[in-house]
């Protein structure tokens, strides 16, 4: 811009403004719209940030409220469950038959359906699949319940679910409904005589992944990303901070450390599901380590963020004056004490914000996992860093994919969970930096 | 879970040596010449020398061990049985016998010869456990002893200690040059296996990409096409469509930031646009291929238009949403970098302020936005959730955005999720579609930051 100065202009090429009348007010005019789409496009996003979560939000609120239905089960007798007489014991509980009791309880509440077939069928298609195993805990909680008859709340089926929370519409005819007017008469019945209600879905934060909507929950996938953040963290901090320690404290200004920087800042590039390519090919196919576990996603994930940290403690080493390290060297400290007694400890609060900033992308991430076969369907809840485990959006991606509506909901659920984890770590990352940024 | 416990003892081992370093080094120092370091430097000496030895015995243990323990298995398997297979059969059997030996599902459980060899692997993998456990915890006993043994005054602990901490330093920054290299090599190799059963210019340059391959020779339809370009051309569909909304909104944004807006309101602003770059792409994924895609084939049909339930319009739009504050914080970043000068000489002209932003300030920040704008065009190029939920699997050349198209990253992911045999093209096409990724995000990524670099240097 500089050298536009030192050639002269040519003198017909100026046009000289008028400063009068309608070309002013088109001037003005012209201003003022230019503005309006500097407006218009953080309105745009501002919008699509509401939409985006709003459209979550009214998706999968009521995901967190299950339907439970109250019906009154003949509990089987002591005897059937232990022929020898005396109290039977946990195995014999464990492997009773609780179907029976439960359809009864459904017939003898509708005993007009009681004869049909067909009607039977729907019939039992209220309750939710995993009811008689609800049952059997029961009993295992509670073994006075044996030979009893009681009322118990249990957990209704998914389209009865969504018909008690209002996502299936009674006006539309019955063909293309997912309740027929006789379950919905049934339902009717039900909630007259009070029994129906909505309780707070503990299992969705109870359960590991489920093939029945109603017993899928998000906690084994919770563990799953608990785990793998672990191996993250546990590679990614200690690495990075002493990478930065190196570069910016101690490297001598030389190719190596030109090549290292160059690389630093094309990593943090790299598109995610390359380093899920790098992991399956060296990872597992080279060194062996089992797939799907915590542990081999969560060295993925580090190599991915030791970008971002490397980067951000570099800058928070960066803003330490070098009059503090001049005063430790002056009073006889050596160059790794400098660091370690006085420059590390004021950069810490900066290193931990660009800490937290990076395990909450690792959090979100999702594409390099698929690529380490942590996508696969595992009920089990995983317990150590080599069990298969799945991540909270390799969840969420998994049940988006799922066929049954009813998973709509969960998925919501689960990435209103997802994004409230995030909310939290950013506002710890916030909350540091306010706290503990130094201005010097 | 073993190596976890093992782990976690040597560094009790260290702690312990620790503790005895500094002791000994101030009863040593009693009485006679002073201590050349600190006491805890001393245990500092020990520390090491009982952590670091066993660590690297350890690490190179479980690296050598699973490979000597089926080199040993094959070896002991029955004479004739491995005769005249071909590599891969052998790396299957091997899979059975592992699995069987570790309780997971095997495809042949009831074969004695597989029952053997997995009760023969199962018994050294135990015996090797052990032994690795003596092994390291005998390393990491003998290095705190022999440590120990050395502390006297004039032992220099400090310098030992700092260089040794050095080394570790100089090692992690270089695990950064190791990941580039991880990647470089890993795509190459797997690449160029997969380059010698398909020839490089079909996979460029083919305009039919079909990767399933024969189960058997004779099979219709069973050579398997490897062409890239329908997958280039749908990649840059989307990513067009993502710069088509990403590009003004986000520079838009970034401009009225910059220059109109005043502090109270940049506050609200700015945090929302860096909630929308936070939010994991797996969600905007989901909102994608539910909200999104819904409503534009509704609006379609409205119209009296065929569209897609997966369209290229869906995924592009949400793409471009998610891209839209990383253009406009880079953008931002450029416009602030402009010379007050340059606006002040614009205002003295006469200029209203829009007018300063069209003549003055945009063509100053040019070389900066295009930079900016070739990054957002990098990132989304790699994107994937958003495209693997939202895009389609068929490989089209189109350029209609109310079609299905599919991408380079929807490729990769669906050609690895899932049950895979490592050695087919099919499998490994996928490598050669991640160096084709690596290749194109690199190049733009560079060229980006060398035009921001060059433009930040005319004005420092």
């Amino acid at each position: 811009m500089t050298d536009a100065a030192t050639t002269p202009p040519d003198p017909a090429a100026i046009r000289r403004p008028v400063l009068t009348g309608p070309h002013l007010a088109r001037r003005y005019a012209a201003e003022r719209r230019f503005r309006l789409y500097g407006l218009a496009g953080i309105a745009f996003a501002g919008l699509m940030l509401l939409l985006l979560v709003g459209s979550i939000v009214q998706k999968g609120y009521s995901a967190f409220w299950q339907t439970y239905m109250e019906i009154e089960v003949a509990f089987p007798a002591v005897q059937t469950l232990n022929p020898d007489g005396g109290a039977p014991t946990e195995e014999q509980i464990r492997r009773s038959d609780y179907l029976t009791p439960l359809r009864d309880a459904l017939k003898e509440q509708f005993p007009e359906a009681a004869g049909d077939r067909k009607q039977r069928r729907m019939l039992y298609g209220l309750v939710s699949p995993g009811a008689d195993l609800a049952l059997r805990d029961m009993v295992l909680a509670d073994r006075s319940l044996l030979g009893r008859r009681a009322s118990v709340w249990i957990k209704v089926s998914d389209d009865v679910d969504s018909l008690a929370k209002g996502h299936i519409r009674r006006d539309v005819p019955e063909a293309n409904r997912r309740i027929n007017d006789t379950e919905l008469g049934w339902f009717d019945t039900l909630d007259k005589a009070g029994r129906i209600e909505a309780r707070f879905n503990v299992d969705l934060f109870t359960h590991g992944d489920s093939r029945e909507p109603v017993e899928a929950g998000i906690y084994g996938a919770l563990m799953g990303s608990i785990l793998t953040l672990t191996v993250t963290l546990l590679v990614s901090f200690p690495i990075g901070v002493m990478a930065a320690v190196y570069l910016e404290e101690f490297a001598p200004k030389n190719r190596l450390t030109d090549v290292i920087e160059v690389n630093i800042n094309n990593l943090a590039a790299v598109p995610s599901i390359v380093f899920g390519l790098l992991g399956l090919a060296v990872f597992l196919n080279f060194f062996g380590l089992p797939r799907s576990a915590p542990l081999v996603g969560g060295l993925v994930l580090a190599l991915m963020t030791l970008p971002t940290i490397i980067i951000a403690a570099r800058s928070a080493l960066k803003a330490v004056p070098p009059s503090i390290r001049e005063a430790a060297l002056g009073l006889g400290a050596s160059p790794l004490q400098v660091v370690t007694h006085h420059v590390l400890p004021l950069a810490m609060p900066g290193i931990l914000t660009g800490t937290i900033i990076g395990m909450a992308q690792a959090l979100g991430e999702t594409a390099p996992l698929l690529m380490i076969g942590m996508v696969a369907f595992i009920v089990d809840i995983p317990q150590g860093f080599t069990d298969p485990a799945t991540v909270l959006p390799v969840q969420i991606y998994l049940w988006a994919d799922s066929p049954e509506r009813a998973f709509v909901e969960r998925t919501s659920a689960a990435i209103l969970v997802l994004l409230g984890f995030l909310v939290v770590m950013n506002a710890l990352a916030v909350l540091l930096r306010k706290r503990f940024e130094r201005r010097w | 879970m073993q190596s976890t416990i093992l782990i976690l003892a040597l560094v009790g081992l260290a702690v312990v040596g620790y503790a005895m370093g500094r002791a000994r080094a101030l009863v040593v120092s009693r009485g006679l010449a002073p201590l050349h370091s600190l006491p805890s430097y001393y245990g500092l000496y020990v520390a090491l020398w009982a952590a670091l030895p066993a660590l690297l015995v350890l690490a190179a243990w479980l690296i050598a061990e699973p490979r000597i323990v089926e080199a040993v298995v094959l070896a002991g398997l029955p004479q004739g049985t491995l005769d005249g297979l071909p590599p891969e059969r052998v790396g299957l059997l091997l899979n059975d016998i592992r699995n069987t030996a570790f309780g997971n599902i095997a495809s042949r459980k009831d074969d004695p010869v597989v029952e053997a060899a997995a009760e023969h692997l199962a018994s050294l993998h135990a015996t090797g456990s052990v032994l690795m456990a003596i092994a390291s915890l005998a390393v990491a006993a003998a290095g705190l002893w022999l440590a120990r043994r050395r502390i006297a005054p004039q032992l220099r602990a400090r310098n030992a200690v700092e260089r040794t901490v050095h080394v570790i330093l100089i090692l992690s920054s270089l695990i950064a040059i190791l990941t580039t290299a991880g990647i470089v090599l890993s795509l190459l190799f797997e690449s160029w296996r997969f380059f010698t059963k398909v020839p490089v210019w079909d996979f460029l340059f083919g305009l039919n990409w079909s990767p399933q391959t024969a189960l058997r020779a004779d099979q219709v339809g069973s050579s398997g096409a490897f062409g890239a370009v329908p997958l280039i051309a749908g990649t840059m569909l989307i990513t067009f469509i993502a710069m088509l909304v990403a590009a003004p909104v986000g520079l838009m944004s970034a401009i009225y930031m910059a220059e109109y807006a005043d502090p109270r309101f940049r506050a609200i602003a700015k945090p929302v646009l860096e909630i929308l770059a936070g939010i994991p792409t797996v969600v905007y994924g989901f909102f994608a291929a539910l909200t999104v895609a819904p409503f534009i084939r509704g609006w379609g049909e409205a119209f009296g238009l065929d569209v897609s339930s997966e369209s290229a319009l869906a995924a592009g739009m949400v793409m471009g949403i998610m891209i839209i504050p990383f253009v406009s914080s880079l953008s931002d970043d450029v416009i602030n970098a402009v010379p007050q000068s340059l606006r002040d000489g614009s205002y003295a002209l006469g200029a209203t302020k829009s007018e300063t932003i069209t003549s003055v300030i945009v063509p100053a920040a040019l070389p900066g936005i295009v930079g900016a704008l070739l990054l957002a065009v990098s990132r989304a190029i790699g994107e994937t959730m958003i495209v693997v939920m939202a895009a389609g699997l068929s490989a089209r050349l189109t350029i209609n955005p109310l079609e299905a198209v599919t991408t380079v990253t929807v490729q990769i992911v669906t050609l690895l999720v899932g049950d895979q045999e490592f050695d087919s093209a099919k499998t490994l096409s996928a490598f050669a579609l991640g160096l084709l990724l690596f290749v194109i995000t690199l190049g733009l990524n560079v060229i980006a930051l060398g035009v921001v670099r060059k433009y930040r240097e005319k004005y420092d």
